[in-house]
C-alpha cells in the first residue's frame, strides 16, 4: 500500500477527478474501515476522537483545511486552508493519492494511496463520520468520476530550461529566486516531479490559490515542464 | 613616424573624439541599450537585459532620483502600515552587480534619426535601442484651480516619494472632525483602485487618531475598480466616514482653490482641510518630447514587444504605453519589461524569443489584516493586449482569506522589488 507511487498514478489522481467523466459508485466503507487501520497510527476517528499525531477525523467532509484550532498544522496546510482549500470527495481523494501533491511541504508523511478503489472504500468510511452528509449544501457527492487515462508522456517530458528560464520571469514577480518564503512560498530547487504536480493541481482547481490557477491555468503541459526543468536549479 | 603608426594615431584620435562626443558610452562594439525611468518597467527591464545578456549588451539606465520610493505601498505607509524608509530603493546593485551604467540625470529629450538621448546636466548618450518607462504626468489644466505650483497646498502623492510625506503630515495635523477630500482622476490612469486603497487607509489612521472625521470623495467614475470590496469594507471598518460624490451628482464637474481650502462641485462650495489632487494622466514626458504620443497622451504599442507603433527602436513600458487591456501599475511594467527585454536581446544578439506572456495582479488594503486582490491574465494579438482570464476577491470573504491575502501583498512586494533592483 505505501509503495513509491508513479508520478503517472500521482498525475492521474489530481488530474482524472476534475474530469467530467462518467462517475462511479462511492466505495465501501466496511472495506474503508479495514484500510483505515493504516491512519490510526495518527488520526482518530468516531467517538471521543482527539487530535494526536494528526488531527482527528471526524466532520473532516466541509471542513477548511487547517481548521482546527489548537492543532499545529505545517505552513502549507495553514495557506492552503487560508487559500480557501475545503475538504471533499475529491480533495481528499487527491490528498491520500499523494499528500504532498496537493499541500506542498504538509507533515503528513504518508506517500500516498495509488489504487483509486480503496480510496474510494476508504472515503466512504471517513464520510460516516461527518454527522449528516445529507444536510451539506452540496450533499457531498456520492459517486466518484473515473479516472480518465492520463497521456503517459504528461510527466515524462523533458524540460526546456531555457524555455522555463524566460517563463520563470513571470514568476518571479512575486516568488524570489533565492527561496526566500516571505508571504508567498517559496518555488525554488523543487523536485522536478513535485513542481510538476503542483502546477497542474492548480491547472485542474485543486489547489485553490486563484493566481496560481490562473498562472497554471494557461501553461502547456511543455511550458510547465520548462518551468519544472529551471526551478530545479535556478542557479 | 611611420605611415602605420601615423594610421594607427589618426584610428586612436577618432576613437577618443567619439568618445568624448558621447562621454557615457561604454564597451564600444557592444550594443547599446538606453533605458529611461528606473521604476517597475525600466529597473526591470535594465536588469533582464544586463542579467541575460551576460555582457553582451551594454546598459545605460537614466533616472533622476538616487532612491526610488515605490508608489505601490505608499498607501500603507499614509495609513501607518509600513515605514517610508521601506519603500526606497537603492540602484546600487544593478550598478555592481549587474554592470548597468546607472546615470542619475534627466533625459529631455530623444533624437530618433540620431539615435541619442539628451541630458538636462549635457551631452547626450547613443542608444542601438531605447527603452522609455516615464510613467505619468500629469495634464495640465485638468483639475481648474490646481497645477503643480498647488501641490504642496493640495498633494498628488501619486508618484512615490516626498509628496506621500507631505500628504500623510497634513492628514495627521488635521483638526478634530475636519474632512479629509479627494479629487479622483477619469480613466485611464496609475493603478486603478490606488485612489480607493488610499481612502481606506486614510480612514483607517483617522479611525485611530480623529474618529470623528470626514471623508469626501469626488470623482467623475460612474464606477472603480474593486468598487463592491471598498464598499463593503468602508462600511464593515469605517462606517458613515466616507461620502463619495459621483457623476451624478456634479462629481465631474469640480474646480479646487488652493488658497482657501475649498472645493467647489457644480458650484456649491466645501471647505476641506486636506485636499488631495490625483489629476488627469497623460504619460511621462519625455515619450511626448520624443513624438511617441497620441492625442490621447499616451504611446501606442506594438503588443508582442512593446515597441513604439512610431519607431522600432524605442520601446515604450508601463504606465506610458497604450497597449490594451492591462490596468496601469508596477505589475504591469514588470511583466510588459520582461517581454521587452526579451526581445530587445532577440534583435541585437542571438537569443532565443519565446512567446510573449503578460499577467496582473493587485492588491489592496482595507483596513488591518484586510486585504483583497485582482488579477488577469494576458496575450498579445494584434491589435493590443488583450485579456485571457481573470479573478477577483469576493465580498464576504472570512478573515483568515483576507490575512492571507494581506500578507501575500507583502511577499509579493518583497518579491517584485528584488526583481526590479536585484
Amino acid at each position: 500500500m505505501q509503495g513509491k507511487l508513479t508520478p503517472l498514478l500521482w498525475a492521474a489522481a489530481l488530474v482524472g477527478l476534475t474530469g467530467a467523466a462518467p462517475a462511479d459508485e462511492i466505495g465501501d466503507p466496511e472495506r474503508g474501515a479495514q484500510l483505515f487501520r493504516q491512519c490510526a497510527s495518527c488520526h482518530q476517528i468516531g467517538d471521543g476522537a482527539e487530535s494526536r499525531v494528526g488531527p482527528h477525523l471526524n466532520e473532516i467532509y466541509g471542513r477548511r483545511a487547517g481548521s482546527i484550532e489548537r492543532f499545529s498544522y505545517s505552513d502549507g496546510m495553514l495557506r492552503m486552508g487560508a487559500d480557501g482549500l475545503i475538504w471533499d470527495l475529491r480533495t481528499l481523494d487527491a490528498y491520500i493519492a499523494n499528500p504532498r501533491a496537493l499541500v506542498s511541504g504538509t507533515r503528513m508523511s504518508y506517500r500516498g494511496m495509488p489504487e483509486a478503489q480503496d480510496r474510494a472504500d476508504l472515503l466512504a468510511y471517513m464520510r460516516d463520520f461527518t454527522a449528516s452528509p445529507a444536510d451539506i449544501p452540496e450533499a457531498e457527492p456520492t459517486a466518484l468520476p473515473s479516472v480518465p487515462e492520463l497521456p503517459p508522456d504528461v510527466l515524462a517530458l523533458q524540460g526546456d530550461a531555457e524555455w522555463g528560464a524566460y517563463l520563470s520571469s513571470e514568476c518571479t514577480s512575486c516568488h524570489q529566486i533565492d527561496g526566500t518564503d516571505q508571504g508567498i512560498p517559496s518555488i525554488t530547487y523543487w523536485p522536478e516531479e513535485d513542481f510538476v504536480l503542483a502546477l497542474h493541481a492548480y491547472k485542474t482547481k485543486l489547489r485553490p490559490h486563484p493566481v496560481m490557477q490562473m498562472i497554471a491555468g494557461r501553461l502547456s503541459n511543455e511550458e510547465i515542464a520548462a518551468l519544472a526543468a529551471f526551478f530545479k536549479d535556478p542557479d | 613616424m611611420t605611415a602605420l603608426s601615423r594610421r594607427h594615431f589618426i584610428a586612436t584620435s577618432a576613437a577618443v573624439s567619439a568618445s568624448l562626443a558621447a562621454p557615457m558610452v561604454r564597451g564600444q562594439g557592444r550594443p547599446r541599450v538606453v533605458v529611461v525611468g528606473g521604476g517597475s518597467g525600466g529597473a526591470t527591464a535594465a536588469r533582464y537585459i544586463a542579467k541575460d545578456s551576460q555582457g553582451a549588451i551594454d546598459v545605460t539606465l537614466i533616472e533622476p532620483q538616487r532612491t526610488y520610493f515605490t508608489c505601490y505601498f505608499s498607501n500603507l505607509y499614509i495609513g501607518g502600515f509600513q515605514d517610508y524608509d521601506d519603500l526606497g530603493h537603492s540602484y546600487g546593485k544593478l550598478a555592481s552587480e549587474y554592470g548597468i551604467n546607472v546615470v542619475h540625470d534627466w533625459a529631455i529629450g530623444v533624437d530618433r534619426d540620431a539615435k541619442t538621448v539628451a541630458l538636462a546636466g549635457g551631452g547626450s548618450v547613443p542608444y542601438d535601442r531605447l527603452i522609455l518607462s516615464p510613467g505619468i504626468d500629469f495634464k495640465d489644466g485638468a483639475i481648474p484651480g490646481w497645477d503643480l505650483a498647488a501641490q504642496n497646498a493640495m498633494p498628488h502623492a501619486y508618484k512615490g516619494g516626498t509628496q506621500a510625506q507631505l500628504l500623510k503630515a497634513q492628514i495627521m495635523a488635521m483638526p478634530e472632525g475636519g474632512t479629509y477630500a479627494m479629487v479622483a482622476p477619469p480613466n485611464p490612469y496609475r493603478c486603478p483602485p490606488g485612489p480607493y486603497e488610499r481612502i481606506s487607509m486614510v480612514a483607517h489612521a483617522l479611525t485611530q487618531m480623529n474618529p470623528t472625521a470626514k471623508i469626501l470623495i469626488v470623482d467623475p467614475k460612474e464606477k472603480y475598480s474593486k468598487q463592491a470590496l471598498f464598499e463593503e469594507g468602508w462600511q464593515k471598518h469605517y462606517a458613515g466616514m466616507v461620502e463619495r460624490i459621483g457623476p451624478d451628482f456634479g462629481g465631474d464637474k469640480v474646480e479646487v482653490r488652493p488658497d482657501a481650502m475649498e472645493v467647489v462641485v457644480d458650484g456649491v462650495v466645501e471647505k476641506v482641510d486636506v485636499c488631495n489632487v490625483i489629476p488627469a494622466q497623460k504619460a511621462g514626458r519625455i515619450a511626448e518630447l520624443a513624438d511617441l504620443t497620441n492625442e490621447e497622451g499616451w504611446a501606442p504599442v506594438v503588443p508582442a514587444t512593446m515597441q513604439s507603433r512610431e519607431d522600432e527602436n524605442i520601446h515604450v513600458l508601463g504606465d506610458a504605453s497604450q497597449q490594451g487591456d492591462m490596468p496601469k501599475s508596477g505589475y504591469s511594467a514588470n511583466s510588459q519589461a520582461k517581454v521587452a527585454a526579451m526581445a530587445v536581446r532577440g534583435a541585437l544578439t542571438d537569443s532565443r524569443v519565446f512567446p510573449a506572456k503578460f499577467s496582473n495582479t493587485c492588491w489592496s488594503l482595507i483596513a488591518t489584516e484586510d486585504g483583497v486582490k485582482v488579477g488577469a491574465s494576458y496575450e498579445a494579438t494584434e491589435e493590443k493586449i488583450a485579456k485571457t482570464s481573470g479573478f477577483i476577491s469576493n465580498t464576504g470573504e472570512d478573515a483568515a482569506l483576507r490575512k492571507a491575502t494581506y500578507e501575500e501583498s507583502l511577499g509579493w512586494y518583497a518579491g517584485i522589488t528584488t526583481d526590479m533592483f536585484g
